[in-house]
This record gives C-alpha cells, structure tokens and sequence, in this order.
C-alpha cells in the first residue's frame, strides 16, 4: 500500500515538474509567435474593430440635445412626463433656445428633433428667435403662445428622451419602430415605415445573387475542374476577366446592353418577339443580372478548387460499385464539393449584402438596397446615427445568419481549396 | 478458346494521344478463379489495361470478352467488377459501415441482408469493431482492408486491384499479401492484381503477365518466369541476373556455344536466338553458379577474380570478374565449408548449359 501511494506521490511531483520545464521551453515559443502576429493584430485593431466599435457606438450615442440645452435636460430630470411640465422647465427652455439661438447651434438642436417630429425644425427655429426676446416669465403661456407644439406633452417626451446621451431611437426607427408619449413601443406608421421592407429587399436580392451564381457556377466549375488544364486555363481566364475590369465600367457596360433602346431591346425588337422594350434596366432584372456577373468568380473559385483536389478515382469506385452516372455523382462527387459550395456562397452572400454602386446605377429606384440608403443617411442627410444604426443592423443580421449556417453546414466544412 | 476462360483480351490497342500506343496487341486470357498478376515497370501500361476490363478506358482497337460476352458496350457499373484503387478511394464523406453498403443499396437488396453481408464482410478483414469510424479515422493498412471488403462485399465474380499495397510499409505489405492471397483462396473470385513489384508478383500470383512497353513479355506461373525466362527482359526484370553478351558461334540439338564479348566460350541452352552469327545475352542465375566445381560436373568453367563481398546473413554476395565482366554476382550459402574468400584471390567457378540461357540481345 505504501510503496503505491510513495509512487504515485513521486509521480505528480515529476509530472509537474516536466509541466514546468515543457512551459518554460514553449513560452519562448510562445512570444515569438506573438511577435509574428502583432503587426496583423495592430492592422486590424486600427483599421477594422475600432471603426466598426465606432459605428455601433453612433448608432446609440449622440449627445447634441445634451450638449445644446443643458438646462432644459436638467430642468426634465424629474419629470415624470404624466402632464406637462412645470414653469421651471418651461424657463430652462427658454433661456437653451434662446443661448442656442444666440450662439447658433439652434439648428442642430432642430435637426436632431425633426428626426423624431417631422416638421418641427422651422418651429424651433422660429421659437428660439422669439425666445430670445422674452425677458420674464410666465415662460409656460410664453412658449405656448409662441407655438402650440410646447404644449404637446409628446414634444416634451422626445425632448426629454433625446437629452440622453444614449439613445435608442436610431436603431429602432431603423427596425420601423418607436416610442409614444409613454415610452411604449409602437410601430412606424406604414407610410413612413420603408427600412425593413428595404432589409427584406437586401435579403432578398443577396439571396437571388447567391443561387444564380451558385446555378451559373458549379456546372462551370465541374467544367474547369475535369477539361485538360490547357483547356480549362484558357477558360479560367476567360472566368477571371471581369477580376480584372473595374466595377464601374462593368456595370456601364450593362447599362449599355441592358437600357431600353439598347442592344438587347433592339434584337427583341427586331426578331419581333417583344413589341414594346422590356424594363430591362432600372428594375429588380438589372439590378440581379449585374450583380450576378461581378458575383460568379467568387462562387465558382472556391468550387472549382474543391473539385480539383477531388481524386476522380472517387467516382470511378462508385461506378465500379455498381452507381449509375447520376447517382454516383449525386452520392459522392456532389458531397465532396459541398466544402466548397458553402464557402463560395457564403462569399456571395455576404459580399452581395454590401452592394452599392451596382443597385444605384441599374437598379430600379425605388428598388434600392441597404447600402444605398445608408449612403444617403450619410452624404445627403448627414445623418450619422442612422447611417450607424443601419449599418449595425446588417452586420447584427449578417452575424445571425452566419451563426444559422455554422448550424447547418459547420464553419469547419468551408474549404476555399 | 478455353471453356474455363473469363476474360479474354482479343487483339486489344490502346492510344490516348493517336500517336502512341500504350497497349499494342494484347491478347490475354484469364481462367475464372486464377489470381492474374499484371507486373511491369511504370508506364508499361498495366493500369491501361486494368481500366479498359473496368470500362473506364475504350479500346482504341480490338475487343475485350468477359465470361464469354463482349462488353464494349457494357457501362462500367454494369460489369459486376469488384476493384481496389490505389489510394483506396474510400468514401470520406462516410463511414466504414456505409462505404460498405453502397453497392449493396445500389442493388436494392434488403436491410438485414445488407448488414449480415457487412458484418461477415468486416469480419473477413478483421475490423468487425471499426464500422462506424469515417476512412480519415483509419490507418493505412485498415483503409486497405476496408477498400478490399468494399470491392468484395457484393460478391463478385472478378476483383481488380491496382497496387493496392504500394502506400504500406513493408512488413504491412508482406502480411497483407498473405491475406489477399488466403482470401482469394477462400472465395475463389477471379483476380487480376497490378503490381511493378516482383516480389509481390512472385508471391501471390498463379500466373504473372510481365509487361514492357505495353507488350506482355511472357506469361507463366512464378517459378516458370523465374527459373525459364524467355526473353531478356524478363530475365533482367524478375530476381538477379548476371548477364553476358556474345555472338552465338556454333549450334547443335540441345545446346549451342557463344562466344563471349569479354572472353572465352560459353556452352548454353538456347531460348531466344537467331541462329549462328547472331548476338545474344546469356542469362545465368548467381545460385547456379558453383565455386570450385567438381571436374564433369559442369560444362562451363572459368577462371574469376573475387573483386567484393558482401555479407547478407544467409548467404554471401560475391562480385567477381568472369569472362571479361566485372559485375558478375555469385550467392554462396553461408553453409558448413563454405570456402574462405577474400577480394583480389581467383577461384574457379562453373555452370552447367541448362542454367545459362542464351537470350535476346536487346537490352
Ligand atoms: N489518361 C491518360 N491520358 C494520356 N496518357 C495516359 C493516360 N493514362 C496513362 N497514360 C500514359 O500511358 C502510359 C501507360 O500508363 P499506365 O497504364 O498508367 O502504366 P502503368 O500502370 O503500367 O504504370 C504512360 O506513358 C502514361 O503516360
Ligand atoms: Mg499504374
């Protein structure tokens, strides 16, 4: 019993003493591999999570009402927004409009609540310059004298949501949601509701893209795969030549082809199979047809080196089993490549999420994708919190639907060759 | 054609460019439960030959018969072959258990037959335990053994197998050998076995095709090939060989006398020679060769230089220079009073006619 138990005690002693001596050997490893990764870590960290972290951090926080009109929110804190206001509050807001009028920032304290009020930009405007003249209460009947919506408990609920720093507005209104004078959640009223039906769209259209691609690539890439490598280089050029075009002259060039006194009207025209041009251009057509170009390779790439590291005596054995052609392609070939299918697809699909300038220049317009409205947020309505909001919205459901792919096809499967 | 043939190669031509002909003129039969060896050196066209049986080549030329009906225009999964690849060609996408039913569930036989058939199958190999693992969970050796199962399982009537052991190690090899050969036994199936191994070749087979240049060289049972060989090639390609150029000078019924490029004259059994005046290659085993011969004993005796020994355990490797030829190789047994040599001595050797076969020229 003892001499066991004296073994086994000198056995844990020596295994941690080998576990100390393998882990001073691999910390030296250890740092150097690290060494080796941290320009790459530093690269990303600048250039990819912390714009992105900012993006998110936009979409929620945005302190202009804040910063605009401190009394006012200060003057808010305690109201318990069941009636209006009382005098004080009605004096902080006063004196903000008429400090924001007087330093002009009055129009971004405009800009920020017709977000939420549409139409209230001028009244606030109007106010502030009348504000400004006020010398003594009572503000109450004052500010409502000067217009009406400062008797509205709801302008006093936006208001109050608005000064604080962090908002939920933006990311729900870009779900076509909001909230009432009470603070309950209620959908956008349906003419204004537009962004999830635009998210529905993007879904859609990447959908499109991706099984076009896929339908168009793999009897291509089984073709490339399987022709002697003369042949099949030849053809890969041809596949990689829209690599080498840029976007925009591509898609010119389907603006070329595709619009209604263009090439393809014309032949319709002329073989007398259509009578009048068909909406070629400007529409959903357009729009899936020249996406689907730019999209082929990078399905059909990933595809075509899976086949290519798949050994045909894989399909001869199934054929010398006993397999017909069809089946022998369906039962073992095609699960071979499905390494493959998943990864070009995914790369389709997440890369069709983004599309922009394609939709914009051949799409229909009122056809447009997320990407277009985000860029009108940005550029024409210098709306950053929405801009973001969106944004963070596509990658949130851009990681949602990888997440349900790991389920069913498993990361781990992806081969790109 | 032999009533018991079950293939027959007829006048069999293969090209894949049309300038080339991998496979010139074959003519082949293969007797129903012979283990058929196809053994020749790389690009001799043997995997050629294989796929046309199999139906994944088209004979240029010529007709291939099997169980006495042409199948040229049979498929390749019409033809009932049971066939092991290479690299085994394992489903990876699915376990052992179910490599092993596809061809059963392509026949649409029953549930329970299927896996009474799997379970004797696995047992054959003796991985009865292993049916659920994927072929990326096997060793080398256990994927052999399952490729064989799966080529076996539906119960044909021909096996082919292309190298199948040339990615195992050589102890692995040699013991696989055995059991292809204990299973072939077993079931009586006819096989056809590729290998450019002629060791492998000699073991397994009952008839071995040697092929070059896509010809068979000679077809015949082992110890035939070995001891008679009827062409140089053969002679060079099966076991070690010492080899003597000459011209043959004088004829008679049984024999005839070369006369050695290096020196002397040889007395010889002629095999493959022209006639008087031409040249020929003798062939002559090391283990016919005799140190010291008894006088009478032999018809041929020479004067030879030891230039090398090499000691392999059971027997010696003598390197000496006989005739004019430095790389004659002499094997003598490590027995009891087996002489005392050392490098630069002379000693006499000798050969009797009937183990010196005067061949070819050819290289
Ligand atoms: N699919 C093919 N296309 C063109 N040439 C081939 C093909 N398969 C084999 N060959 C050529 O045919 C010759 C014989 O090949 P093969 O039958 O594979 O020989 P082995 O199996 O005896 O090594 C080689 O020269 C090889 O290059
Ligand atoms: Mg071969």
């Amino acid at each position: 019993m003892t001499a066991i138990a004296e073994n086994f005690g000198l056995d844990i002693a020596e295994r941690d003493a080998l576990k100390r001596r393998l882990r001073a050997v691999e910390r030296g490893r250890r740092l150097r591999a690290l060494a080796l990764v941290l320009p790459l870590f530093l690269f990303i960290l600048v250039s990819f999570v912390i714009p992105i972290g900012e993006l998110l951090r936009n979409a929620v926080f945005d302190p202009s009402i804040r910063a605009n009109m401190p009394q006012t929110v200060t003057a808010l804190a305690a109201w318990d927004g069941k009636d209006l206001p009382d005098e004080a509050a009605f004096a902080a807001l006063a004196a903000d409009l008429a400090a924001a009028n007087k330093a002009k920032t009055i129009a971004l304290i405009g800009k920020r609540l017709n977000y939420e009020l549409s139409g209230i930009r001028s009244k606030i405007l109007v106010s502030g310059r009348k504000a400004a003249q006020l010398t003594q209460g009572p503000y109450k009947e004052a500010m409502i004298g000067i217009d009406k919506i400062w008797g509205e408990r709801e302008t006093w609920a936006v208001l109050k949501r608005a000064g604080a720093t962090y908002t939920s507005f933006y990311v729900l209104d870009a779900l076509d949601l909001g909230l009432d004078a009470d603070g309950a959640l209620t959908p956008t009223p349906a003419e204004r509701a537009i962004y999830v039906t635009v998210f529905m769209r993007t879904l859609n259209i990447s959908l499109t893209v991706t099984v076009a691609t896929l339908l168009l690539g793999f009897p291509l890439a089984y073709l490339l795969a399987t022709l002697p490598t003369r042949t099949s280089n030849l053809l890969m050029i041809l596949v990689l030549l829209p690599f080498w075009t840029s976007l925009l002259v591509r898609t010119t060039a389907w603006f070329v082809l595709l619009q209604d006194n263009g090439t393809i009207n014309d032949m319709l025209q002329a073989l007398h199979l259509t009578s009048e041009p068909l909406p070629l251009i400007f529409s959903r057509f357009g729009t899936v047809v020249a996406m689907t170009h730019i999209q082929l390779p990078f399905t059909l790439l990933p595809i075509y080196s899976v086949m290519k590291t798949i050994s045909p005596s894989y399909v001869r054995a199934g054929r010398s089993l006993g397999a017909g052609p069809f089946y022998a392609f369906w039962r073992i070939y095609f699960p071979l490549t499905v390494p493959g299918i998943a990864a070009g697809c995914l790369l389709t699909f997440i890369l069709s999420l983004g599309y922009y300038i394609t939709p914009a220049l051949v799409g229909g317009p009122t056809d447009q994708m997320v990407s277009g409205i985000i860029e009108r947020a940005m550029n024409s309505e210098n709306n950053w919190g929405k801009a973001s909001a969106l944004g963070g919205i596509l990658l949130f459901a851009t990681l949602i639907l990888y997440f349900i792919y790991n389920r069913l096809v498993g990361i781990d499967k992806i081969r790109l060759g | 054609m032999a009533q018991d043939d079950y293939v027959q190669f007829v006048g069999v031509q293969k090209t894949y460019d049309g300038e080339t002909l991998v496979v010139k003129n074959l003519d082949l039969n293969i007797r129903a439960g012979e283990f058929l060896t196809l053994l020749g050196p790389s690009g001799s066209g043997k995997t050629t030959t294989l796929m046309m049986l199999a139906g994944f080549e088209v004979p240029t030329h010529g007709r291939i018969f099997l169980d006495g009906k042409p199948i040229d225009h049979v498929p390749p999964h019409k033809r009932n072959i049971g066939m092991v690849f290479q690299n085994y060609a394992l489903f990876p996408h699915m376990t052992v258990e179910e490599n092993l039913a596809f061809p059963l569930n392509v026949r649409k036989i029953g549930k329970a037959e299927i896996e009474t058939r799997i379970k004797r199958a696995l047992g054959m190999v003796q991985l009865s335990n292993l049916g659920k693992r994927r072929p990326g969970q096997l060793s080398g050796g256990q994927q052999q053994r399952v490729a064989l199962a799966r080529a076996l399982v539906f119960e044909p009537k021909l096996v082919l197998m292309d190298e199948p052991l040339g990615a195992l190690d050589k102890q692995l090899r040699e013991q696989m050998q055995l059991e292809i050969k204990h299973i072939h036994r077993n079931l009586g199936v006819t096989v056809v076995y590729v290998t450019h191994d002629q060791s492998e070749a000699l073991t397994m087979s009952d008839r071995v095709a040697v092929f070059n240049d896509g010809v068979i060289q000679q077809l015949a049972k082992p110890d035939d090939l070995y001891e008679r060989p009827q062409n140089s090639f053969v002679a060079q390609f099966i076991g070690e060989n010492n080899r003597l150029r000459g011209k043959v000078v004088a004829m008679n019924g049984t024999g005839c006398q070369v006369e050695i490029d290096g020196g002397g004259r040889v007395e010889a059994l002629p095999v493959k020679i022209e006639g008087v005046g031409a040249a020929t290659t003798l062939s002559l085993r090391p283990e016919r060769v005799r140190l010291n011969p008894a006088s009478g004993h032999c018809s041929n005796v020479f004067e030879a230089r030891v230039e090398e020994l090499i000691y392999l355990g059971d027997f010696t490797r003598v390197r000496a220079t006989v005739c004019g030829s430095s790389e004659f190789i002499i094997k003598v047994p490590n027995a009891e009073g087996a002489p005392d040599l050392v490098p630069g001595s002379s000693i006499s050797v000798g050969w009797k006619k009937e183990d010196c076969r005067a061949l070819d020229a050819a290289q």
